[in-house]
């Protein structure tokens, strides 16, 4: 079984709720995002979703774009947030880590060395934003071959023919995008997520993180009534912004603690 | 052999293809069954005709540049005048398309990214004209480089949002763009200045601009009795010269040459040349393409001294084209694109776009090796008033 299914099972009869922090590979600096992770872990996280750079993140509002400008600055590439993976893994076992970012990266180094470095170094799941599915077919099959989860990303704009075919092809858990925007956006709407949430759970089986718009212990904790997971991406990659390499671990620590405090409350 | 691109999901060959987020497939789908409707419907090519009769001022003629073709001693270089259209480029051709196409999907916001300027000014333009309301999103190193431009958009009710992230010209307006139709998917149309992008955009930017190569395939005939040796058009995105090569892919004894923008040279790395470096092959923005990026999948940042060129990737059909090798693709630098610049304004009293210029350099590149009385039709793609500051900067004249 893989991790990210152990990971939800567990959660699923401690009738708890996944949070899935979100990092870039790289920022605040390559040596700070193994401890950061570790960090995570140690706060409270129960996925870790860990951001590739890349130079184009079309996808992204400005806090991630900046942090994928720092971390491209810092020399940060696909090889590098491989051999960062390989570094978490040799103290965690256990945690389920999903490589999150754009395709050309991936294309660069082609899926089948890609998957099969991923199975190596344990990565559990892989996003590509700007990989929809009718585009994923020689991903996918890599990503299979080397029991790597494809994790589709859903939208509000998502219609039920599309979500029936995410249902197919997904593994791990599928990340419902909850609002029409960038990451880091800030007009989140419970009632819309709750209202398309029932279209979802009737052909994906899998759990359902919520993402996008997730700014404080507040709304993590409305959203995580929702779904199985919460995915907090900006909030956290804003707190590594306003920190010193000094602080950044214990504040992105706190922060996730409070995250994790408000969701089991 | 029958050309027939791209396939029903918008590949054309390898290349093409919808990679998009979630967010806006289902509107690129909207697009795509929306534009085959219409794109059938008589209604609208009359009204899509009527637009460019009245409104643009087609057809563009050709001219014969008989004192520049007599200076190079080989062969004839003819010109298609899109810089004489209605705000100075080819581009109004294809923003009429699709401001017809968003008026009828009941869509009140256009947005657009611009380069060099003219797409945007274009979508201006037509917003004014059908009465929508229109956000341009330009880097703020081309606001510098094109401030007339930013004036006339300014100037037909168009907002002009600098982006100020990453190399700051055209890659980083579309991200921009992209980001705020994601926001705004279901009130905005996305007027996509150039054949590339996720499908349909390839396809139905260049069913727009098709008019160029469909009006000179008329108008050849009628002046020298027979088609062209070569059409001859400069490649950024690809939109004029995919307009230009579309109607002549299957005439046989035509050349099919695109000219990139090769900067301060191939060989310096310093240019927006993909097809003629050999770039890779990778994704950005929507679509499969060769594309400027280093071992590690980054985009890397183009130099042109045309901000309309000055673009990493190109449109799919142009990779296709140059795969099958119905296509050939060369680039030029700054300075033969100057050279050529002067040259068309001393000899035939034309001042061409300096994307424009590129595909006239070449021209006169292979022309003198040629005799009197092959044929060379240059895609005359813009008017160079908006160049006027980098000229003269280039020269070291304050205006």
């Amino acid at each position: 079984m893989s991790r990210i299914d152990t990971t939800f099972g567990n959660l699923k009869r401690q009738q708890r709720k996944a949070l899935i922090p979100f990092i870039t590979a790289g920022d605040p600096s390559q040596q700070l995002t193994v401890p950061l992770m570790h960090g995570l872990v140690a706060a409270g996280a129960d996925v870790l979703e860990l951001g590739v750079p890349f130079s184009d993140p079309m996808a992204d509002g400005p806090v991630i774009q900046r942090a994928s400008e720092r971390a491209l600055k810092h020399g940060m590439t696909l090889r590098g947030v491989l051999s960062m993976v390989a570094e978490f893994r040799k103290q965690d076992a256990t945690t389920p880590v999903v490589l999150m970012g754009y395709g050309n990266p991936i294309e660069a180094m082609g899926w089948e060395v890609f998957a099969k470095r991923c199975e190596e170094v344990g990565v559990d799941g892989v996003l590509t934003v700007d990989f929809p599915p009718e585009e994923s077919h020689e991903a996918f099959e890599h990503l299979q071959r080397h029991n790597i989860a494809p994790i589709f990303l859903l939208a509000p704009t998502t219609n039920e023919a599309r979500i029936a075919q995410v249902a197919k092809l997904a593994r791990g858990y599928v990340y419902y995008v909850s609002l029409k925007g960038v990451t880091g956006a800030g007009n989140l709407d419970l009632s819309a997520i709750e209202q398309k949430l029932p279209q979802l759970r009737k052909h994906i089986k899998l759990p359902i993180g919520v993402g996008f718009g997730i700014r404080d212990a507040a709304t993590a904790k409305a959203v995580s009534r929702l779904c199985d997971g919460v995915v907090v991406g900006s909030r956290i990659v804003q707190e590594v912004e306003d920190s010193t390499e000094q602080n950044v671990v214990a504040n992105v620590g706190k922060l996730v603690k409070e995250l994790r405090l408000a969701i089991d409350q | 052999m029958t050309y027939n691109y791209p396939d029903n999901s918008g590949h054309f060959g390898q290349f093409g293809g919808i990679y998009m987020a979630e967010t806006l497939i289902p509107a690129v789908e909207e697009l795509r069954q929306q534009y085959l409707r219409f794109r059938d419907d008589p209604e609208f090519q009359a009204e899509f005709a009527y637009e460019l009769k009245h409104y643009v001022g087609r057809p563009s003629p050709i001219y014969h540049a008989k004192r520049l073709s007599e200076s190079l001693g080989g062969a004839q270089i003819y010109l298609k005048r899109e810089d004489l259209n209605h705000t100075g480029a080819h581009k109004i051709n294809n923003a009429i398309g699709q401001a017809l196409l968003a008026r009828r999907m009941g869509k009140k916001r256009v947005i657009a990214e611009t380069g060099a300027g003219m797409h945007g000014v274009a979508t201006a333009t037509v917003a004014a004209r059908f009465g929508m309301e229109c956000i341009v999103y330009m880097g703020a190193e081309d606001i510098q480089r094109q401030a007339p431009n930013v004036f006339r958009m300014k100037l037909l009710g168009a907002k002009v949002v600098p982006v100020e992230s990453g190399s700051k010209t055209l890659k980083d307006a579309c991200n921009e763009a992209i980001r705020d139709w994601v926001t705004n998917v279901e009130s905005t149309f996305y007027i996509f200045g150039t054949a590339a992008g996720p499908h349909p955009y390839p396809m139905m930017v260049r069913d727009f601009q098709c008019v160029i190569g469909n009006e000179a395939k008329v108008q050849m005939p009628e002046m020298i009795g027979r088609q062209p040796d070569a059409v001859i058009a400069c490649v950024g995105g690809g939109s004029n010269a995919i307009g230009m090569f579309y109607p002549y892919v299957e005439v046989p004894g035509v050349q099919l040459i695109g000219v990139e923008a090769g900067g301060h040279g191939i060989a310096s790395g310093q240019h927006a040349a993909p097809l003629t470096a050999n770039a890779k092959v990778g994704v950005l923005h929507g679509n499969k393409v060769y594309l400027m990026q280093d071992e590690n999948g980054q985009i890397i940042e183009t130099h042109s001294i045309s901000a309309g060129l000055d673009y990493p990737g190109v449109g799919p059909e142009h990779c296709l084209l140059k795969d099958i090798g119905r296509a050939q693709y060369v680039a030029i630098d700054d300075d033969e694109a100057l050279n050529a610049f002067d040259a068309l304004c001393r000899f035939e009293g034309i001042i061409p776009a300096l994307e424009s210029s590129h595909a006239l350099a070449h021209a006169m590149k292979i022309a003198p090796a040629m005799s009197k009385d092959k044929v060379l039709l240059v895609n005359l793609s813009g008017r160079g008033d908006k160049d006027m500051n980098t000229v003269a900067k280039l020269k070291g004249i304050t205006l």
